[in-house]
């Protein structure tokens, strides 16, 4: 008699959703990354969430980071002038 | 003043960890920068702090008492950063260098204010926190258990960009609990690598990425909430 093959168990989307940045980074093990690829081949709902996943994550890129207090800002760059003078 | 020493093909590490080196090409802009600031230019000391300044701060931030103990943290760094900048060896990313020097200053302070925050307790906090309420799928009892009940709708492309939505972002980001907010916004803002954040802010990869998880799944539920509030109430 032959021994079936381990499938592995299907995920469920609440499980998916946990792993989508694991999934982004190609931190997943090979098997939960063919899980994950095989849930997203089969559900919409899914491919939509990690679309909005991928979509934040590009909308969060295109935020432009913050600049500091202008007096700390013209006191750091006294620091760098005086810290070139004493060289 | 010497040379910078040329990167060698398998960097040694600064940390105690040698993880593999990620897809980081030769340093070609921090080698110009490195030699800008070693020449003494000031543009190139303040491309620097804007870049970074708010970063630091944040950082800086999650390890002492108040505002003004971090200001002097991130001054202290940036001292900390002229001073040593004729012995960077490029081993290391210029930014991930400065963020060192960041936190380590940052903790001995606050280990001097008897506020010993380890890193691994910010990360921790919130290590059971669901990506996605749990009423947005089926119970156990249902037929498809952990099926989405109330399942997500894809967005117009260009909804998640407007100046709105972005607004809507930003409030989200500084909602975060500290650590899930300065690892989003060291990833996903400044563009740093998972390696680069993990080794700036001394933290293991897997808590680094458990972080960023929880800070992007919470970012885009509030973006959710903005763009389709139908589905996201």
């Amino acid at each position: 008699m032959r021994i079936p093959l381990l499938t592995p168990k299907p995920l469920a989307c609440q499980e998916l959703v946990e792993l989508c940045t694991a999934y982004l980074e190609g931190s997943l093990s090979s098997r939960d990354r063919r899980r994950f690829e095989a849930h997203i081949g089969a559900c919409p709902h899914c491919t939509a969430y990690l679309e909005q996943f991928r979509l934040t994550i590009e909308a969060t890129g295109s935020l432009t980071e913050e600049t500091i207090d202008p007096a700390a800002r013209d006191e750091l760059l006294s620091v760098f002038r005086d810290w070139n003078a004493a060289r | 003043m010497s040379a910078l020493a040329l990167a060698p093909p398998f960097p040694l590490r600064l940390g105690e960890d040698a993880r593999a080196m990620p897809g980081d090409p030769p340093a070609t802009a921090d080698h110009e920068l490195v030699e800008k600031l070693r020449a003494g230019d000031e543009a190139a000391f303040a491309e620097l702090v804007d870049m970074y300044g708010a970063a630091l701060l944040g950082v800086a931030r999650m390890y002492v008492k108040d505002k003004a103990a971090a200001e002097e943290v991130v001054q202290e760094t940036w001292l900390g950063v002229l001073q040593g900048i004729d012995r960077f060896e490029g081993r290391s990313s210029l930014k991930t260098w400065i963020f060192r020097i960041l936190t380590n200053r940052a903790k001995t302070r606050g280990e001097r204010e008897g506020r010993t925050v380890p890193f691994s307790a910010l990360a921790g906090a919130g290590d059971d926190e669901a990506s996605v309420d749990a009423d947005r799928f089926l119970g156990p009892d249902s037929a498809q258990p952990g099926a989405w009940a109330a399942p997500p709708r894809a967005w117009p492309h260009d909804a998640a960009l407007n100046s709105e939505a972005l607004a809507v972002i930003q409030m989200a980001i500084e909602m975060l609990p500290d650590a899930q907010r300065e690892v989003i916004r060291l990833r996903d803002v400044l563009g740093f690598s998972a390696e680069e954040v993990a080794e700036a802010l001394e933290i293991s990869d897997g808590n680094q990425r458990v972080l960023l998880h929880r800070a992007r799944s919470k970012v885009r539920a509030a973006l959710e909430k903005y763009l389709d509030p139908e589905v996201a109430a």
